[in-house]
């Protein structure tokens, strides 16, 4: 019996598709270190919601006080964080305190104690090639209006860069309130991309328009 | 949040909460006056809900009696 949960589960997450950018978050509600949280709870803020493989190790305690030390700055953009892993709320509890302890930083975001796997599966952060047990390293920015926004994904292996999460809420926020896009390596105060325009007219005019333009489909502006 | 111990008492953070909600304040003036953040409030009021400290209302989230003496209690043990 236990067998067949078990196989049935690894046909659900390899059959699971990943979710899609733009559409809804996956709803959940899940057992936390700050106890049992849902989705619509964080409506409202942004959300960065992360996987690691596992408590105690080493790759994920970098990682954990590297988010830990990123807090405050996404904290002035409205952002909440929210790890997960395939580990008990006693294992997050004992490994939160253990990074305190050792290296003097406290973990200020909850994290999902996801033993059944749900969560994983419904955001597609079990990669059965990688580990069939572990999620894999998987970052998802989700809107205040629940909206799954970007999808970052790095195997076992590769810390996730923190800087660059901050980068792309910053050029997210940037996108909603200037309506623009941001150009390769854009951070803030860098020119940004007007959307090109979509008639000969508008072409037209936009070589008239006053911004920085390459062609007629090329236009950068400060914002 | 564990808002209420195996004893019945209320945490601290309940009791702010509890506090904040006597004058019907919205959730998110509750997560300013608590220094909690919004999530955390609203997780917790489905617990104090349960135990019935609090009643969602039309007008919002107010204390109930029980939440009231609640109230009392933890000020009678500090």
């Amino acid at each position: 019996m236990a067998t067949d949960v078990a196989m049935a589960t690894e046909v659900l997450i390899a059959n699971h598709s990943l979710p899609r950018l733009g559409q809804p978050a996956p709803v959940f509600e899940a057992e936390t270190t700050h106890g049992m949280l849902r989705l619509d709870d964080f409506r409202g803020s942004w959300l960065v919601l992360f996987s690691h493989p596992a408590d105690f190790t080493p790759v994920c305690t970098t990682e954990f006080i590297a988010f830990a030390e990123l807090a405050p700055e996404l904290k002035k953009r409205g952002v909440e964080l929210c790890g997960l892993s395939i580990d008990s709320t006693f294992s997050h509890i004992a490994w939160v305190r253990n990074i305190e302890r050792n290296f003097g930083v406290k973990i200020p975001f909850p994290v999902i104690a996801d033993l059944n796997k749900e969560v994983a599966t419904l955001y597609g952060m079990l990669m059965p090639g990688e580990s069939k047990t572990a999620t894999s390293r998987c970052l998802f920015v989700i809107d205040p209006n629940g909206i799954l926004r970007a999808m970052i994904y790095y195997p076992l292996s590769t810390g996730r860069n923190t800087q660059e999460v901050l980068r792309l809420i910053d050029a997210l926020q940037a996108t909603d309130k200037h309506g623009i896009a941001t150009p390769a390596n854009w951070k803030p105060g860098d020119k940004v991309i007007v959307p090109p325009p979509a008639t000969t007219d508008d072409a037209e005019a936009r070589m008239q328009a006053g911004y920085e333009t390459k062609d007629w489909y090329f236009s950068k502006k400060a914002v | 949040m564990a808002c209420v111990n195996a004893r019945g008492e209320i945490s601290e953070s309940a009791r702010q909460i509890l506090i904040a909600l006597l004058e019907g304040a919205p959730l998110s003036q509750v997560a300013v006056h608590t220094g909690l953040p919004l999530y955390r409030i609203r997780s917790a009021m489905r617990e104090l809900g349960a135990a019935g400290l609090a009643v969602e209302t039309a007008e919002g989230w107010k204390t109930t009696e029980t939440g009231r003496n609640a109230i009392q209690g933890a000020l009678a043990r500090a």
